[in-house]
């Protein structure tokens, strides 16, 4: 098998059997970019000379023999994640000069992990969008056909692994922006529990919904991943102190009794006759495995959309307050005094979908609105809640398609931001939970992939892993590679 | 101020909290660092920064709950107040809105006619203090200095209790007293550490309504107070008796005018969009901290005072006095324990010539020159009649100046008192024999005279004749034989 359609895991295992050196994965890896990257605009930057000196240092403890399972491993980053020394953007023109002055929690684990780390990847502007078409770098491309999304807001990590022009890479996911684009581009895109991951140094979108995971191509990639980036972390009082499971090995955990629902309202109108079809006999071969399966309403679950789209513009308002051109980042020229600062910086650096959600949660927190608004979609974010809590008393997970439909046209959405926001109607629950999910491809339609998506109660990741691994064994979607970049 | 008019006058008290670190970042907090020395990524509200809350300044306002017999919120929220402001980092300053840490508390105060007053502490909460923006010697910019940005303040609410800039006054050098009792505030009123907002309205006597009110921004001495709020009691009333409406607004008081002038109106007002800061899990406090707390809490000034007024038999007045700082208090103390009793005496002095001295020299009670033990020294020597009570303030300014104790100044400058009865008798005929005439004007009626004769056996003991054996004696010897 060749280097590059090697997931993580195994390229880990052919370094420590010495069967290649760091060096020489993250030459390839390199190689791979700069020749498919400019069709796919996956990367804001790429850190060669940082990923050779990184593979140095890895193939050194490699030689004492103390590497760890992701030791000189190549891993991207999302550019909302702050890398000291390198250019952090998020996708915005307003952070387009803005060298990090520190890592991010996320970046350091990984690199004490001894991951390598290549680069950087493009990404929706501060992670608002669900198609990567919102980014101030451009729309990265989808591998399995570059006129379509790779969906987003990890567009350029999800491009970036699909085409294995990296192995497994970092992502953040608000409302769907990990599982979302894994189901659009055929990866393992892994969403953990709200504060198993620190958020320090992560660019804040929407505080209380914001996680980071990865972008990989197995259950086991993204096991080992999560493993090495999750746990307490003072910086961020919102991260849990609880231990880290060993998530690698408990992945061989059988199916068999696992008690499955699956949730009517994921199977309404809008969802695409074939994903649904695919996402339907997934769920059957897990039953004939020996998990039992029923059917579970959540009543609420339908008002996910547009409480999502009071919580997350409200806080990113807030958020994103900072950016205002007097201590970092693009300031407009020659000021004439501080409102015109204000204004052209913000009007100059923030793009449209960006300036939207900033007016859309200005709105919403205003005096008089308050109550109507952002109140009430707390108040309908406890009762989903609440559905899910009831729901988990059942069953163990709950199963249903990631996205309605398989990756879209690029252009085909973006002058009508409802219908955009229609793309995260499946994913968004688990955020406003707080839960745990995952998305696995299940299938192609058409030549472009699906993904079945699995949520669990908190702290649930375990058994996410264990069932996503469980179906990896049984089937080779995931290993499934577009042509173009085999 | 005008008769028929009634003041309301309600207060908002900043305190920064005497945390070594920043509410929200582990920075220092010291006054003074050169501009942005002690801003760190957090204080400059870096992308991807988060705040920590400092355990510190929880405790220490729970601690003021607790002594304003407050209710401390077993649960409470921090919330986002956004506003634009270039030393404002994130756009949002971190406070508490609707669930603050602290509520429903009181204070009591002493009126000048000696009557008690209870004024209520609406809520206290937690906040982090802004920047300072600095316009002069940078042309046609402004600079930001950040150091104080994340500094924690407790911003301490009162109803709208009081009545007249006196009483303001007194309630916030009640506040005052109070934390730098706890060690929660270094009540620094120059560097800013203690400042207030006077929120102040007018209404015809007897009315049940509150007129309209305005705020006044950033008193930060107690004298701008009551100059502040009596200047715009005059103006609301001129503008009202004028068939003038006050404006809701926001006035900043101008001390170098002695006048408050409008800063911003209603409708100008920011909209703050508080809403609760998802950075940060709600405050949840246990009984067991809250009473952790409780147990560290020292003798609060009123306790105290009242102490002193059943057990040192002192007047409420010179009671407060001595409570109003926990120093003062316990100077006090250490004389009298030192002196083996005479409280009345001991805050005689303390109040008199030692308060006195300090003030002359700017000096604060921690930097007295005569220490409590060496008052209570010259005190004991004033009991047992070693000196008199003109003598011993010689004796105290000499014990200030040197440094020395009483007994070595007594020593030195033998101010030690004349008791030797044969003493006063012999300076006593001498002043007869040397003043023949005034004797024989005494003994024919006139009483005057007997003044004259004190003051001359003074003098010719140098006043250390103890007074009233002179007295005694000399009224027998003038009488003659």
């Amino acid at each position: 098998m060749s280097l590059h359609a090697s997931t993580a895991a195994e390229i880990g295992r052919g370094l420590r059997a010495k069967k290649y050196s760091s060096v020489e994965v993250t030459k390839h890896f390199l190689g791979r970019i700069e020749r498919a990257n400019p069709g796919l605009n996956a990367f804001v930057t790429v850190t060669a000379e940082r990923a050779l000196a990184d593979a140095r240092r890895a193939d050194a403890t490699l030689a004492r023999g103390v590497g760890g399972p992701l030791t000189g491993v190549p891993v991207v980053h999302k550019d909302i994640f702050c890398t000291s020394g390198i250019l952090t953007s998020c996708g915005s023109r307003i952070l387009s000069n803005f060298v990090a002055p520190y890592d991010a929690t996320v970046v350091e684990r990984l690199d004490a992990a001894g991951m390598v780390l290549l680069g950087k990847t493009n990404m929706d502007e501060f992670a608002m969008g669900s198609s990567n078409e919102t980014s101030y770098y451009g729309p990265v491309k989808n591998p399995w056909d570059t006129a379509r999304v790779p969906g987003g807001s990890s567009g350029g990590s999800a491009a970036a692994v699909a085409a294995r022009i990296v192995p497994v890479a970092t992502g953040t996911d608000t409302g769907g922006s990990i599982r979302q684009p894994g189901a659009l581009t055929g990866l393992t895109g892994f969403k953990p529990t709200y504060g198993r991951v620190s958020r320090y140094g992560m660019i804040a979108f929407a505080s209380s919904l914001d996680q980071a995971g990865v972008l990989a191509q197995s259950a086991e990639d993204a096991a080992l991943v999560l493993g090495a980036m999750a746990g307490f972390d003072p910086r961020d009082s919102t991260s849990v102190d609880a231990p880290v499971p060993d998530y690698a090995k408990g992945l061989d955990r059988p199916v068999k009794g696992l008690r499955i629902g699956i949730i009517r309202e994921f199977f309404g109108e809008g969802l695409e006759a074939g994903t649904g079809a695919a996402v339907r006999a997934a769920i059957e071969a897990f039953r004939k495995e020996g998990a039992t399966v029923s059917e579970l309403s959540l009543p609420n679950l339908p008002l996910s959309v547009p409480t999502y789209y009071v919580v997350a513009p409200a806080e990113c308002s807030s958020n994103l307050s900072r950016f205002d051109g007097v201590r970092f980042g693009h300031r407009c020229q020659d000021p004439k005094d501080l409102l015109d600062l204000y204004k052209r910086t913000r009007g100059e650096g923030f793009g449209a979908e960006v300036k939207r959600r900033i007016m859309t949660g200005t709105y919403v927190l205003s005096a008089g609105y308050y109550d109507a608004y952002y109140l009430k979609a707390q108040k309908v974010r406890s009762l989903i809640n609440a559905d899910f809590k009831r729901a988990f008393g059942e069953v163990d997970v709950l199963m249903g398609p990631t996205a309605p439909t398989p990756a879209f046209a690029i252009g085909a959405k973006t002058d009508d931001p409802i219908l955009m926001y229609l793309n995260d109607i499946y994913t968004i629950g688990a955020n406003l939970a707080g839960l745990p999910a995952v998305s696995v491809p299940c299938g192609l339609v058409d030549g472009l992939p699906v993904g079945l998506q699995v949520i669990g109660p908190h702290f649930s990741e375990e058994r996410l892993f264990a069932t996503a691994h469980a179906w990896q064994r049984a089937t080779d979607w995931h290993r499934r590679i577009p042509a173009a970049y085999a | 101020m005008a008769t028929g008019w009634e003041t309301v006058i309600g207060l908002e008290i900043h305190a920064q909290l005497a945390t070594r670190s920043k509410i929200f970042s582990g920075s220092a907090t010291a006054y003074g660092g050169a501009p942005n020395a002690q801003a760190n990524l957090v204080d400059l509200g870096y992308p991807g920064v988060l705040p920590v809350l400092n355990r510190e300044a929880v405790r220490m306002a729970v601690k003021f709950g607790l002594a304003i017999g407050a209710s401390v919120a077993r649960r409470s929220v921090f919330a986002r107040k956004n506003y634009f402001y270039p030393d404002l980092p994130k756009g949002y300053q971190i406070s508490q809105y609707e669930l603050p840490v602290v509520a429903k508390g009181a204070v009591e105060i002493l009126l000048e006619d000696g009557a008690r007053k209870t004024v209520g502490v609406t809520r206290a909460h937690l906040e982090e203090d802004a920047g300072k923006s600095l316009h002069e010697g940078l042309g046609r910019m402004s600079g930001i200095d950040l150091n104080r940005a994340g500094t924690p303040l407790l911003e301490i609410v009162s109803e709208p209790d009081m009545r007249s800039a006196r009483e303001a006054v007194a309630y916030m050098k009640k506040i005052h007293t109070l934390v730098r009792y706890l060690e929660i505030c270094d009540g620094n009123m120059q560097e800013g550490s203690f400042r207030c907002d006077a929120n102040v309205s007018v209404r015809p006597k007897g009315a049940r309504e509150y007129g309209t009110r305005c705020e006044i921004k950033n008193l930060n001495s107690f004298r701008f107070v009551e100059r502040a709020i009596n200047h715009e009691v005059e103006r609301q009333v001129e503008l009202i008796d004028g068939g003038g409406k006050v404006v809701q607004e926001t006035r900043l008081y101008d001390p170098g005018r002695d006048e408050t002038r409008s800063m911003r109106s209603k409708e100008e007002a920011n909209d703050y969009r508080y809403f609760p800061d998802p950075d940060l899990l709600p405050l949840a406090l246990d009984d067991a901290f809250i009473e952790g707390v409780r147990k560290s809490l020292p003798e609060l000034p009123d306790a105290k005072a009242a102490r002193f007024a059943k057990e040192h038999g002192l007047s409420d007045y010179d009671a407060g006095v001595l409570t109003a700082s926990r120093e003062m208090a316990a100077y006090y103390e250490s004389v009298v324990a030192a002196a083996g009793g005479e409280p009345k005496l001991a805050a005689n002095w303390v109040m008199g010539e030692l308060s006195g001295f300090l003030n002359r020299d700017g000096l604060e009670i921690g930097g007295s020159r005569v220490t409590a033990s060496a008052l209570a020294g010259l005190l004991r020597r004033l009991v047992d009649g070693t000196v008199s009570g003109k003598l011993a303030k010689d004796v105290f300014e000499a014990m200030w100046a040197e440094g020395k104790d009483a007994d070595a100044i007594i020593e030195a400058k033998g101010l030690k008192q004349i008791t030797d009865t044969g003493a006063i008798e012999k300076a006593i005929a001498d002043v007869m024999a040397a003043n023949p005439r005034q004797l024989a004007d005494y003994r024919s009626g006139k009483d005057k005279l007997f003044g004259f004769f004190v003051g001359q056996v003074m003098k010719a003991t140098a006043g250390k004749a103890n007074p009233a054996q002179v007295n005694d004696l000399l009224k027998r010897m003038l009488a003659g034989p």
